[in-house]
């Protein structure tokens, strides 16, 4: 729900809106520290998976960690050493870790009077601690600290941000950039889990597809919650309908797909532009997943009920950045 | 000053062992072991310090200059080199008369060049009456043709100044250099005022000193009444700071005056025009621009009109300050009155058009177009400093008496080859003010940098920046080589002084202002 606004208060602002490049500044720098939670968070969870396996079972595993974080998979064979680079500290990969962090720090670098100095702080830290570590022999064993602090720093600058920043229009770009880093991450991640595992029934399942469903939960961070709202007992059809439907946990497609479209809604007020595209899209992305059921999707294909919320996804993308960002002068001074 | 070397610094109270006397004027003694009436004061309160409580000043002062990011960017080092400017604890003192006097001389000054640039802009009365010589403009790297015959608002062409001061060696203040571009060094004076005041709190309630912090309001104020005569909303024109980015050494001072006037804080690429108006791209849409606070030069401002390879500027910029829909402060083609060359007119300037005897007068300068004064200038290169015109920020610059001879060489050929890209003038000795330098006190060169705001009305905050030459013996005051700053302290004039009675009045209403003719 959009938190209820008090209108009278608004008219002591002079204009509506904020320059453009600031506020696109805001939203990548929310887009790029999602991607890069995510993105540690898987990793070490197939780590752990790993560990857990047979050795033969690993060249396939990379490749869907590779499908899965969307990063086009190449044709040479994957070797782990390799993988890892490219995942963490790659410079050429624009979405390994350390490019995210880097790049969520230049662009709050940019806009930095917009932000409390203790978010700086905190961003320029976690920045730091990335780029001192070093992929030395033997560190993938011992990876799970360093995985843990890019996920514990995001989660800390998450909390600093809102509770030193104004929740005003820049906070909710901010917010708009994660929500949708988040829908598109969670919905690929279970696109490219359809294709290997089995129809989802409604019946717990056993060893090696375990395995696959409990590992799918924590890389979402959500075993704990499922548990809380399922028991234990692992049905596949319960882990896509929680991680796709529900609407109280934070790492649901739903969830995040909420949040979108409250931001969109103060945005749309604060500049006036409330009837425009990005508002629409993510209202009808909203409704069908708001009155979807989960049976009728698995039988319609979940994979291809995926595939459209990713492809929505990339259109609320799309529109943000032409109608906020990026318009054409002619067309808006002529209207 | 590092904060690793402060807990060897201060063993002993400081001590004036060290402070030595030169031919410069200083500013804190009279003579050996007799200050100055004003600085009293802060002799005695030095002198009783204990050092343990000078080490948490110090230490408190560098803190909160690194916490609030007060830093400048170096050029040529590594990407994103930034520094805290250094900053030195003890004031610089500046009694009532002698900021009167300073006010007045540096409102009419700038009043002067006012009317200079826009006779030289329009009828040339001036040059035609060869007071100036008209190819000294012409050849003048600053002078905008392109300003030919265009009318700017109140004809204000310099709305934000910071002059360059120095003592003479009797003490009066001269006029070193007028900047009249973008100058920039006024949140400085801000950040020095207040860490200053934490650290003294009591001896700066004691010494009534004018209060400074109405700058950025006074700032505004100035930037509005410039707003454009076809402004939709003159009561409320959108008003923006134009910084060059990120990478620009004085990034955090663009910052922070947006901050303090709430005003927009835009790049180049923000800004876009159309039918010659000028827009920033909001989230809310276009919206209008009335007035640019600019602190991009003149050739990066519009790629279609100055230098095409600019990507800091505003492509159809210049032709909407043309129409007369946006307004440029400072306006363009300003650098043509702070050239050097042109710098030695300045009291001729002031006479023809204020019929007025200079205030403050110019430091002797040497024009090397001149034949004879050429020649004189090559005889005695050892003793003199030889500047290029259009540089600043203690850039192309000789000074005779640190100088080497193969350096010397170099410019007498420079000079040679290009006469009128350079002059000369007499070492000066800056005058001298008691630094914290290890613990002890020790005396170092200094200059002021008093700003100045001309809008509706003159306004000058009584203060400014004292730059400090931080190397022994040093001459140079520039941040980009090792200088560093200290608190400008500029007192209320007390009881009985007629020549401050009316200034008196002004600051206690604070502001320091005055109607224009």
């Amino acid at each position: 729900m959009r938190p209820p606004r008090n209108y009278f208060a608004r008219t002591f602002q002079r204009d509506a809106g904020m320059l453009s490049r600031v506020a696109d500044s805001l939203y990548w720098m929310g887009r790029y520290l999602e991607r890069a939670k995510h993105t540690a968070r898987l990793v070490d969870v197939e780590l752990q998976l790993w560990l857990d396996q047979s050795p033969e079972a690993g060249a396939g595993r990379w490749r869907f960690l590779l499908e899965a974080l969307r990063i086009p998979t190449t044709q040479a064979a994957v070797d782990s050493t390799a993988l890892l680079n490219t995942l963490v500290f790659s410079r050429t990969n624009a979405s390994s870790i350390l490019s995210c962090i880097a790049a969520a720090r230049e662009n709050l670098r940019h806009v930095r009077e917009q932000c409390s100095t203790g978010m700086w702080e905190h961003l320029n830290r976690l920045y730091l601690e990335v780029m001192e570590t070093r992929p030395e022999e033997g560190w993938m064993l011992k990876s799970h600290a360093f995985f843990h602090a890019v996920e514990e720093g995001a989660h800390l600058f998450q909390g600093i941000t809102d509770g030193t920043m104004s929740h005003g229009e820049g906070w909710q770009f901010i917010q708009l950039g994660r929500y949708v880093e988040r829908t598109d991450t969670i919905a690929a991640l279970m696109e490219t889990h359809f294709k290997r595992v089995a129809h989802p029934a409604d019946q717990p399942v056993e060893s090696t597809e375990y395995l696959e469903w409990v590992g799918l939960l924590r890389a979402s961070v959500a075993f704990e919650a499922y548990c809380k709202a399922f028991t234990a007992e692992i049905r596949p059809l319960r882990v896509a309908e929680f991680l796709l439907l529900n609407p109280d946990f934070p790492h649901s497609v739903r969830f995040s797909v909420d949040r979108i479209n409250a931001a969109l809604h103060v945005i749309g007020d604060l500049t006036e532009r409330r009837e425009k595209l990005p508002t629409r899209i993510a209202g009808r992305l909203r409704a069908q997943l708001s009155f979807s059921q989960i049976e009728e999707i698995v039988a319609e294909g979940a994979r291809s009920y995926l595939e459209n919320v990713r492809s929505e996804c990339a259109q609320i993308h799309a529109a943000i950045h032409q109608i906020y960002f990026d318009y054409s002068i002619e067309s808006e001074l002529a209207s | 000053m590092t904060s690793t070397a402060l807990p060897s610094r201060f063993g002993a109270p400081p001590s004036f062992l060290n402070y030595r006397f030169d031919a410069a004027y200083d500013e804190m003694f009279e003579a050996p072991a007799q200050p100055r009436e004003h600085y009293q004061s802060l002799h005695r309160t030095l002198l009783g310090l204990p050092p343990e409580e000078l080490r948490k000043s110090q230490q408190a002062a560098d803190l909160t200059f690194l916490h609030e990011g007060i830093t400048f960017t170096v050029y040529g080092g590594k990407e994103g080199t930034e520094r805290i400017f250094p900053n030195d604890l003890i004031p610089r003192i500046i009694p009532a008369w002698e900021w009167a006097r300073i006010e007045k001389g540096l409102t009419q000054r700038l009043t002067a060049l006012n009317l200079f640039l826009r006779d030289i802009y329009h009828e040339g009365r001036i040059l035609r009456e060869g007071i100036v010589p008209r190819e000294l403009i012409y050849s003048c790297k600053h002078f905008r043709r392109e300003m030919r015959g265009l009318n700017i608002p109140r004809d204000i062409y310099v709305s934000v100044c910071g002059t360059d001061l120095v003592r003479l060696p009797d003490g009066d203040f001269a006029v070193l250099e007028d900047n009249l571009r973008v100058p920039s060094g006024v949140s400085y004076m801000l950040a020095n005022r207040k860490v200053l005041k934490r650290v003294f709190p009591k001896m700066f309630r004691d010494y009534g000193v004018c209060p400074i912090d109405h700058y950025p309001q006074a700032l505004l104020a100035t930037l509005r009444s410039l707003t454009p005569e076809n402004c939709r909303h003159p009561q409320d024109p959108v008003t923006v700071l134009l910084t060059p980015g990120v990478s620009n050494s004085a990034y955090f001072e663009h910052t922070f005056l947006a901050q303090q006037m709430g005003i927009e804080l835009v790049e180049g690429r923000d800004l876009l025009v159309h039918d010659n108006v000028v827009y920033m791209r909001t989230t809310a849409g276009p919206r209008r621009v009335d007035v640019i606070y600019r602190r991009v030069d003149d050739d990066f401002l519009d790629p279609l009109c100055f230098r095409r390879d600019s990507i800091l500027g505003v492509p159809g910029l210049f032709n909407a300050y043309r129409t007369g829909n946006v307004t440029l402060a400072n306006a363009i083609g300003t650098g043509v009155a702070d050239d050097k060359a042109v710098y030695a007119y300045v009291p001729e300037i002031i006479h023809f058009y204020l019929k007025e005897e200079p205030i403050l007068p110019n430091v002797p300068t040497f024009l090397l177009t001149d034949e004879a004064q050429r020649q004189h200038v090559l005889d005695n290169l050892q003793e003199l400093v030889v500047k290029a015109v259009g540089e600043s920020g203690g850039y192309g610059m000789l000074i005779g008496p640190h100088s080497t001879k193969q350096q010397r060489e170099e410019f007498r050929a420079r000079i040679l080859a290009e006469p009128r890209n350079y002059i000369a003038q007499p070492t000066l000795a800056l005058s001298c003010a008691p630094c914290l330098i290890d613990g002890e006190v020790e005396s170092r060169h200094i200059d002021l940098r008093p700003y100045i705001l001309m809008g509706e009305k003159a306004t000058l905050v009584p203060g400014g920046l004292t730059r400090v030459a931080l190397r022994k013996g040093s001459l140079v005051v520039n941040s980009s080589q090792g200088g560093g700053s200290k608190d400008t302290w500029v007192l209320l004039a007390g009881n009985g002084d007629d020549r401050v009675a009316q200034l008196n009045d002004d600051v206690r209403k604070g502001l320091v202002g005055r109607e224009l003719a």
